[in-house]
């Protein structure tokens, strides 16, 4: 249950960026996580929730939008979805092959006033 | 209603530190492993023999994680080696920030390789960066095959798996050779070693890639 310690530092960003653009009041967060990073998307929300105390955070939806696990082959740079963490590259059958996504933890935008 | 585009890592901070601690062990040529997996699974077993096995041949140190305990340390204080310990008070993992601390208690020049047993969880330590240059993974057979599939980021993140409790492998229902393709599939550069901790067995080939990787980093020009 890392998600906590995760949200800490999405709050420290958002309240920090919030100061530089003068927004005191948060209505929504676009926060993208990738299919194999571990961070529980339930979880999140879960510990985002209790920073509802919190005058800019009061009323704050956070959304997520889920990235897939792609691949790229540094072989024949073909690039594919990853099923079952499979890393092999179905064209060329490579061992050779780079996370393309899926290991996404970031804040995409957010909104507020 | 304004809308701010940030695309800003949540672990930035993490990750700028664990730079900070990556490029001091590079200038000391100091080889650093972050050993992770699930409580049980023998880490500390596993780094006892190790510690046995480098004696007079490596200078080591380790770094020991646990949530709230010295019951690890005191295990590897018994080798007479630089042992310290971070209490995590509740946290779930070890992260570049604490690591970072401790050591300013080690005399770093005087080290060949650091040892940092994370906290035992098979999730959360994988998401975090410590600056190490590699990972080790322990999974033991009585955890099951499955492991890799439900848990696959912390064996993509490791250059090693080190597959413990090979003794216990008749009385279980592991399927070795079904787990050591699922890791392979997850991860095709892993290097997979079977040991028993508890009867000493299977860890010549993981000394030896110790070795050379200590080897190699110490020959890096810095």
């Amino acid at each position: 249950m890392h998600e906590l310690s995760l949200m800490m530092g999405i709050v420290d960003l958002l309240r920090q960026s919030a100061a530089e653009n003068n927004i005191k009041q948060i209505t929504k967060v676009m926060l993208v996580v990738g299919d194999m990073t571990m961070a529980a998307p339930d979880a999140l929300q879960f510990a985002f929730q209790s920073f509802q105390d919190e005058e800019l955070f009061r009323g704050a939806v956070l959304e997520i939008r889920k990235e897939p696990v792609r691949g790229e082959c540094k072989d024949c740079s073909h690039i594919f979805d990853v099923k079952d963490f499979a890393f092999l590259c179905p064209s060329c059958s490579s061992p050779n092959v780079r996370v393309a996504s899926g290991r996404e933890l970031y804040i995409d935008y957010y909104e507020g006033e | 209603m304004v809308k701010v585009r940030m695309a800003a890592p949540v672990l930035q901070q993490n990750d700028e530190v664990a730079r900070e601690n990556r490029e001091l062990f590079r200038e000391k040529g100091l080889f650093v492993l972050n050993l992770m997996s699930s409580p049980g699974s023998g880490k500390t077993s596993i780094l006892e023999r190790t510690i046995e096995k480098l004696a007079g041949r490596l200078k080591l140190g380790v770094i020991e994680g646990d949530i709230y305990t010295t019951r690890d340390a005191e295990r590897i204080e018994k080798f007479g080696i630089p042992v310290v310990q971070i209490n995590t008070a509740g946290s779930c993992h070890l992260d570049a920030r604490m690591v970072q601390p401790a050591l300013d208690d080690f005399v770093l020049d005087e080290l060949d390789l650091l040892i940092v047993e994370n906290v035992g969880n098979l999730v959360c330590p994988a998401e975090f960066d410590l600056g190490e240059d590699a990972a080790a993974a322990v999974l033991s057979v009585a955890e099951g095959n499955d492991k890799p599939v439900k848990y696959p980021l912390v064996f993509r993140e490791s250059s090693v798996v080190l597959i413990n409790k090979i003794d216990l492998l008749p009385y279980t229902d592991c399927d070795i050779g079904l787990l050591q393709e699922d890791l392979k599939k997850i991860n095709p550069q892993l290097e997979l070693f079977q040991v028993s901790a508890r009867l000493d067995e299977g860890f010549d080939p993981w000394i030896a890639w110790l070795e050379q990787q200590v080897k190699a980093k110490k020959k890096r020009p810095s």
